[in-house]
């Protein structure tokens, strides 16, 4: 009867402690959140999930170049917005628990076992859990796609878009979207929505990471498109050999090497 | 009242208005100096792009108040001599007095009777000086506006932004409200790059469609009824009660929001 008694989810005890320091002039420290451009498409055979590539930490890019495309299963992918650190834990945890689920009733993981585990948990925490994510899989029951917000609610859709730049995605979504779309015209329509919010949502930039998943595999594109590369240095700031003059050499060597016969171990 | 009572006020100044007690000064307080504080009813987007041989402008029909669509017959692009188009959204009221006073500005330049007529730049110009003056004042008038038309003797296409704060900005692609996140992506992409100069009229047409179109999807306060303009050198081409074609069932084979099979 343990369950029972198990204190699970926030414990609130500090709330009024913490509005109190608040008027005193004490907030409490701001979470930090990706600000994010993310999509899903389904197409005729198969799923797609788009995401950018930029980290932010408020008006700062943390990183360049992160990965916004989790894996659940292999047949299940999970794009994140949101806080950050939220996004990766829930997805990496739910994806333990699929994978032994999965194991125990020996089957192919459903993609709404994902989705029931995911919004259950973020429901307990009452949208204190700052995780906005588009699943998407295929499973036996076919292609799937999820929304699902930080409070718990889920919406099931043949498109969707998430995070900051979600309402640029949503307008290309909106305009070009149909249904049977063949595998490259979806993977075109995802990398079209991922952009615009690449170049008209501050909160997103970079690359477009892609995955694809069918009814047998996911194919992973990292990087499926790259429009802001760096562009190559003009100059070369290289210093030649001999640019700084040596006066002196002394070598000491302070490291033995010895070669010996392979160690001999009890078994 | 006593004979001294009365006799005593003889002569001198009101006792209350000269040398107000407390009491005196709550009642004939300074009066009450009424500003904008919130819009009321209020129109939504206004969308504006330009193209080969001029520039269009385009706005819905729909004046809301708060969430009920209260009137469905506004027009919102207003013109303003031969060659522009003023489309405005945010409060109704302050739209219709900037309506009069540009009217006033055009009847008070034909008066000159010089030959000279008011250019687009100028209009954004002004009006943008009576923004940014109300705004100084803390009582602005609570609009976002597009100026939009061909500017000068080289009829050059002319679009430009101008909001209740005084914020002023000119580029090929322009819109206000909700549309600066769902519709400007997409006019940017048939514009960016110079590609402006050599878009058609019917791509520019149809990039206006389909901004309305996802502004109906996604703004929860607009209508499928909508002006759109057209300003080239030979003038102003204005189209009412235009709509767009939607679709709604989408989903019609997806069930519930996660689980439910049927």
């Amino acid at each position: 009867m343990k369950g029972l008694n198990e204190r699970k989810g926030f414990d609130f005890d500090y709330c009024q402690r913490n509005a109190l320091l608040q008027e005193r002039g004490f907030p409490s420290p701001k979470a930090t959140s990706t600000g994010t451009t993310i999509v899903g498409v389904i197409a005729k055979d198969c799923i797609v999930l788009g995401a950018d590539t930029r980290a932010t930490a408020g008006p700062i890019i943390a990183d360049k170049n992160c990965r916004k495309l989790h894996l659940v299963s292999p047949n299940i992918w999970c794009a994140g917005a949101g806080t950050a650190a939220d996004t990766e834990f829930v997805t990496s945890m739910i994806s333990s628990n699929v994978e032994l689920h999965s194991m125990y009733v020996n089957r192919k993981p459903r993609v709404a076992t994902a989705l029931t585990m995911l919004k259950q948990h973020l429901f307990r925490y009452q949208g204190h859990i700052g995780a906005y994510l588009v699943l998407g899989g295929y499973d036996c029951k076919g292609p799937h796609l999820f929304t699902i917000a930080a409070h718990g609610s889920s919406d099931k859709l043949p498109y969707v878009a998430l995070g900051s730049g979600s309402l640029a995605a949503i307008s290309v979504l909106e305009t070009k979207y149909k249904s049977n779309l063949e595998r490259h015209e979806a993977m075109e329509l995802v990398r079209e929505a991922i952009e615009a919010g690449i170049f008209n949502d501050l909160g997103s930039g970079s690359n477009c990471d892609l995955v694809v998943i069918d009814n047998e595999k996911a194919t992973p594109y990292r990087g499926y498109s790259k429009p802001n590369e760096r562009a190559k240095k003009e100059q070369n700031y290289k210093y030649e050999r001999g640019t700084t003059a040596v006066l002196r050499e002394d070598i000491h060597k302070f490291v033995t090497v010895e070669t010996l016969d392979e160690m001999e171990v009890d078994v | 009242m006593s004979f001294l009572e009365l006799t005593e006020p003889w002569g001198k100044p009101s006792r209350n208005i000269f040398f107000p007690t407390s009491n005196d000064v709550q009642q004939n307080a300074a009066p009450v100096i009424s500003r904008t504080t919130q819009p009321i009813v209020t129109g939504a987007s206004v969308i504006a792009l330009k193209y080969a041989d001029g520039v269009m402008i385009a706005a819905d029909n729909l004046a809301s108040y708060g969430s009920l669509a209260r009137f469905f017959d506004v027009e919102r692009l207003t013109k303003v001599g031969n060659n522009t188009i003023v489309g405005i959204g945010g409060d109704v009221s302050d739209y219709q007095h900037i309506q009069r006073t540009l009217e006033d500005l055009e009847i008070k330049e034909n008066n000159y009777g010089d030959g000279y007529a008011l250019q687009p730049s100028h209009i954004h110009e002004y009006l943008s000086r009576v923004f940014y003056a109300r705004r100084n004042k803390m009582d602005p008038y609570w609009n976002q506006a597009i100026v939009a038309g061909v500017d000068g003797d080289e009829k050059e296409p002319f679009v430009a932004f101008a909001d209740l704060r005084g914020n002023t900005y000119t580029a090929p692609a322009i819109a206000t409200g909700f549309a600066i996140h769902l519709a400007l992506p997409m006019l940017r992409k048939v514009t960016d790059d110079d590609r402006w100069k050599t878009l058609s009229k019917e791509r520019a047409r149809a990039a206006i469609d389909d901004c309305i179109r996802v502004l109906y999807y996604r703004d929860g306060r607009s209508l499928n009824k909508f002006s759109v303009a057209t300003i080239t050198a030979g003038g102003v081409d204005f189209q009412t009660n235009q709509s767009v074609s939607s679709e709604w069932a989408f989903a019609e084979k997806q069930y519930g929001y996660g689980t439910q099979e049927v």
